[in-house]
C-alpha cells in the first residue's frame, strides 16, 4: 500500500488545534437564557435531514468522502 | 510526530480538565418517564443524472439514472429519576433505481436496468445528567450487487454549561461485493453432455436447464473513527473541527467495471485492496442580526491512492418569520486524478492497477440549489404534531459533463 505523506496533514492538524484552543480559552461562557440564537434549528453544527440523500451522492461521484455526516461504508453506488 | 502527539494529549487533558467539573444540581424534580414515541420523519428524495461517461462501458457511455429514495425514522426517549435520557432511533429506507449503463453488463445492452436497496437500522443512545453520552448502533443494507453489515459506536462529554462538547464515533462495515462481470468474462459453455456455466445474471445452465444460483461474493471491509469538538463561542457563533479516519480494505472495485486499453484489450478494473482516507473539516455558524443565518463548511481530504480535494459550501437561511426560512446554499468541489485513473483507450498493459472510473479522476464541481423549512406554530395544515417541513432542491454539475438534480423532502411529527 502506497503510504501516506502526512506533512500537509499535520500541519493543518496542528494549525486547527491551535485555532481550537485559541478560541475555546478565549471565548465567553453564554449562559442557557443567552441561547436563544445558538439553539435555533438553522444554526446546527451538522447536517440537515434532508440532505441524506445528496450527501449520499456525492460521496458515490467523487473521490472524498467523510468528515460530513454522511456515509463512509455501506452501500454500493455501483451506477 | 512526537510534538504533535504530545500537542494533541496536552490539549485533551486541558479538555477533561475544563469538563471536570462537579454538577450540583436539584434532582428533586427529576421523575422516571416511559418510553414514548417522540420524533417521526420521512425523509424522502428523487435524483437523476445523465453523463457520457460511465465506468461499465469503460469510461464511454452514458450514465443515465434515476433514484427514488424513502427513509422512514422512529425516535423513542425514555428518562429516568436521575435524568439520564435514553432514545432508541431506528429508521428503514428502500430506494429504488434505474441506471441506464447496468444495461451493458452484458454486451447485448440486455441486462436489467434498474435495482432496489433495502437499509434498516437501529441505534440506542444514554445522556447522563453529568454530560456524557454513550451509543451503539447497528445497520444492514442489501441490494442485489451489495450487502452490507455495520456496527457503531460514540461516546462524548459536553461541559457543565454545555458550551463545549467533544464526542467519537466509530463505524465498522462488513460488506460483501456480489461478483457480476460483464458477459464477455463469463466463462463460456463446454461442448460437452454435462456443461455448466454461470451467466452475468446469475443463471446457471446444465444440460440446457436453467437454474439461479448465488454468484461469488467478496468481502469488503470499512473501519471509521470520527473526533468532532463544538464550541460555543459567543450567542452568535458556534463552530465544530471534525477529524475523520477511514482504512478500509478488501475488493475496492466492482467486478463490472471495464477498462480499455492502448492496444485495444479488455480488462475489469483492478484496484488496490486498500485504501486508507483522511477528511478534516470545519463548520462554522454565525447568527447576523435577527434573520440572517451563515452556515459555512470546508473540508480537505487525502487518500493514499492519490486524491487530494477541497469542499467549501456556503449556505444562508434567512428567516421571513419564525415559522419560514428560506436558504440558498452553494458547494464547490475540487480533487485531484489517482495516478489509478485513465479514460478509455489509455491505460498501459503494463498498469500495476487501472480503472475508468470518473470518480477517481481530475475535476470540480458545483452544487447550488435551495431549501425551505416551514415550522407554523399550529402545525402544517394546522395539524398538531406535523411540526416541519423542509423543502431542498439542488443542481449538480461536474467538469467531466456529469450533469444532475436533487430534491428532497423531511416531514416531521413530533
Amino acid at each position: 500500500m502506497q503510504l501516506i505523506s502526512c506533512t500537509k496533514y499535520k500541519i493543518v492538524f496542528a494549525a486547527l488545534g491551535f485555532f481550537m484552543l485559541t478560541i475555546s480559552t478565549g471565548c465567553a461562557s453564554v449562559k442557557e437564557y443567552q441561547k436563544n440564537k445558538i439553539n435555533d434549528a438553522e444554526m446546527k453544527l451538522n447536517a440537515r435531514k434532508v440532505e441524506k440523500t445528496e450527501l449520499n451522492f456525492q460521496s458515490y461521484r467523487e473521490g472524498a468522502s467523510g468528515a460530513n455526516g454522511g456515509k463512509v461504508g455501506a452501500g454500493c453506488g455501483c451506477n | 510526530m512526537k510534538k504533535i502527539c504530545f500537542t494533541v494529549l496536552a490539549l485533551y487533558f486541558s479538555l477533561l480538565s475544563a469538563f471536570s467539573q462537579q454538577y450540583n444540581v436539584d434532582t428533586s424534580s427529576y421523575r422516571n418517564t416511559k418510553l414514548k414515541l417522540d420524533e417521526v420523519n420521512l425523509v424522502s428524495g428523487y435524483f437523476n443524472q445523465d453523463g457520457n461517461h460511465s465506468a461499465v462501458t469503460g469510461g464511454i457511455g452514458t450514465q443515465q439514472l434515476n433514484d427514488v429514495s424513502n427513509v422512514l425514522e422512529l425516535k423513542f426517549l425514555k428518562q429516568n429519576d436521575r435524568n439520564n435520557k435514553y432514545t432508541w432511533d431506528m429508521e428503514v429506507g428502500f430506494d429504488h433505481h434505474t441506471a441506464a449503463s447496468q444495461a451493458y453488463i452484458n454486451t447485448s445492452g440486455a441486462s436489467r436496468t434498474f435495482g432496489n436497496r433495502f437499509y434498516p437500522s437501529i441505534n440506542w443512545q444514554v445522556e447522563k445528567s453529568n454530560g456524557f453520552n454513550f451509543g451503539l448502533g447497528t445497520s444492514l443494507s442489501s441490494e442485489v450487487n451489495y450487502h452490507s453489515f455495520g456496527l457503531d459506536f460514540s461516546a462524548g462529554k459536553t461541559s457543565k454549561d454545555k458550551n463545549t462538547s467533544i464526542n467519537f464515533k466509530g463505524d465498522v462495515y462488513f460488506d460483501k461485493v456480489v461478483m457480476i462481470e460483464p458477459s464477455e468474462f463469463v466463462p463460456k459453455p463446454v461442448e460437452t453432455s454435462l456443461s455448466t456455466y454461470t451467466t452475468a445474471s446469475g443463471t446457471v445452465i446444465t444440460d440446457g436447464e436453467r437454474q439461479t444460483v448465488r454468484i461469488p461474493r467478496t468481502p469488503r471491509n470499512t473501519y471509521s473513527g470520527s473526533l468532532t469538538f463544538s464550541q460555543i463561542v459567543n450567542k452568535n457563533f458556534q463552530f465544530a473541527l471534525i477529524a475523520e479516519g477511514v482504512a478500509q480494505n478488501g475488493y475496492l472495485g466492482l467486478p463490472f467495471h471495464r477498462v480499455y486499453f492502448t492496444d485495444g484489450s479488455e480488462k475489469i478494473e483492478n484496484l488496490p485492496s486498500e485504501r486508507l482516507k483522511l477528511p478534516l473539516a470545519i463548520r462554522l455558524n454565525y447568527f447576523l442580526g435577527d434573520k440572517i443565518i451563515f452556515r459555512s463548511y470546508y473540508r480537505y481530504y487525502m487518500d493514499d491512492w492519490g486524491i487530494k480535494a477541497h469542499t467549501a459550501s456556503l449556505e444562508i437561511p434567512y428567516k421571513v418569520s419564525p415559522f419560514l426560512s428560506i436558504a440558498p446554499f452553494y458547494r464547490y468541489y475540487i480533487q485531484t486524478a489517482s495516478p489509478y485513473f485513465a479514460s478509455y483507450g489509455t491505460h498501459q498493459l503494463t498498469d500495476p492497477y487501472y480503472t475508468s472510473n470518473y470518480n477517481l479522476s481530475a475535476f470540480t464541481s458545483q452544487y447550488f440549489g435551495i431549501n425551505f423549512r416551514i415550522t407554523p406554530e399550529k402545525g402544517v395544515f394546522k395539524i398538531p404534531f406535523f411540526n416541519m417541513i423542509d423543502l431542498r432542491y439542488g443542481h449538480y454539475s461536474q467538469t467531466t459533463g456529469l450533469q444532475a438534480n436533487n430534491i428532497g423532502i423531511n416531514l416531521r411529527f413530533k
